[in-house]
């Protein structure tokens, strides 16, 4: 229940700034962000910033904050969140990650697929989605 | 018998049912849940764990009895509707006729990448995206945004060469027909065209877009092609992998359907070429 009235709360900040900062959004893709991760790389540095307007955060997961979300779905052991609201991130073999967003397009890091889920987003709030 | 044909060769008839029947799935309710259940799997199958419908060796078999179902459904509204494939070899930019009002619809505009033309363009009010991951309910596109360039067929024909089904880890990783397919490895066939068409299409509920079900279907006919190219070459893995769906295994979430069962697609619809 509090994580509805966060996103409310974020989202509509956030909706504000990216009005802004969109043109740029559509225009400027982080091309070396799709560079090859390298093989078993260690695990993912943490983050948090402020990109295109809307903050972005990663990092291993299991603080009291978590709410048991859709995260659990693969059993993964770091989050990504945008505005505060969780965003579904993936790690692949190759140590390249997707996100619920960027499904079929690997990008190096999970800093490089929350910046993507933000161009993507266009200022949309994320929804929380429950695995059925 | 289903034959399921090449979009570009449907008559004005046949995409008026095709889109007809698809509406009515939505108005139904009945399309979401198909939604539901391909985000399901794709957030839950992952390359180290349990893995069904995506980069795994049953990703073909998988999409290939959702698609059968998702096929029946259309057919419950109209009998003589059968899924289309998209050739995106040959049919490979906006102005193919598959994006065209009557049919599909065209690319989004730029502001917000909505489907502004169409069926299934929001503002015809019989197209609201329900089951989503983020706060919009318009169907959107970018079609080869960026210079994205679909697949060739040199491509393609390069992939279907291959002899091997899959191979360990049979994951994305895996080296082999499967996964060049899939696209996590290699030129990248299937996830190159789901980012190519952009907006829903890149995401875990890319079912939203019809342009899937027309995209998976090639997918499927690429495999039936496969087959036929490669005669002794067998569905692996055959028994006893961990986290993956052996050629005997059944699949979740039907529990009633194995590899195996859906290794002949000629006992539930044809293709209108030989392979």
């Amino acid at each position: 229940m509090s994580t509805i009235t966060r996103r409310r709360a974020l989202g509509a900040a956030a909706s504000a700034a990216v009005g802004i900062a969109a043109g740029r959004a559509l225009t400027a893709p982080d091309r070396a962000e799709a560079a090859t991760a390298r093989p078993d790389a260690a695990a993912p540095e943490t983050f948090d910033e402020i990109y295109l307007g809307r903050r972005i955060q990663g990092g291993p997961q299991g603080g009291g904050h978590h709410g048991g979300g859709h995260h659990g779905g693969h059993g993964g052991d770091y989050a990504v969140r945008v505005d505060g609201e969780e965003l579904h991130v993936m790690r692949n073999a190759d140590g390249t990650w997707i996100s619920v967003i960027n499904h079929y397009e690997p990008l190096a890091t999970p800093r490089a697929v929350a910046r993507a889920a933000v161009r993507e987003l266009q200022g949309a709030p994320l929804v929380p989605l429950t695995l059925v | 018998m289903t034959v399921r044909k090449n979009q570009a060769q449907l008559t004005a008839a046949e995409k008026r049912s095709f889109v007809n029947a698809v509406l009515e799935l939505k108005r139904t309710g009945r399309y979401d849940t198909f939604v539901t259940t391909h985000n399901a799997f794709i957030m839950s199958d992952t390359d180290d764990g349990d893995r069904v419908g995506h980069r795994s060796p049953s990703f073909l078999p998988w999409h290939r009895r959702y698609l059968l179902e998702f096929e029946r459904a259309l057919q419950a509204v109209d009998p003589t509707v059968a899924l289309p494939y998209w050739d995106w070899t040959v049919d490979r930019t906006p102005r193919a006729s598959l994006w065209a009002p009557d049919f599909l619809g065209g690319t989004g505009r730029a502001r917000d990448g909505q489907v502004m033309d169409g069926p299934f363009a929001r503002s015809a009010n019989r197209w609201t995206v329900s089951v989503r991951v983020d706060g919009r309910d318009f169907l959107r596109r970018a079609l080869g945004a960026g210079g994205r360039q679909l697949p060739t067929r040199v491509e393609v024909d390069a992939v279907l060469a291959m002899e091997t089904y899959d191979m360990p880890p049979w994951n994305s990783a895996s080296d082999g027909f499967r996964n060049h397919l899939e696209g996590w490895r290699g030129a990248n066939l299937h996830n190159r065209v789901h980012v190519w068409v952009g907006g829903q299409m890149g995401t875990g509920v890319s079912p939203n877009d019809p342009v899937f079900w027309l995209h998976h279907a090639f997918i499927d006919k690429l495999w039936a092609d496969w087959q036929a190219r490669h005669p002794r070459s067998a569905y692996l893995p055959a028994a006893g992998t961990p986290n993956v769906v052996d050629l005997n295994d059944t699949m979740r979430p039907w529990n009633d359907v194995t590899p195996a069962d859906m290794l002949d697609h000629t006992r539930h619809y044809t293709y209108d070429t030989a392979a």
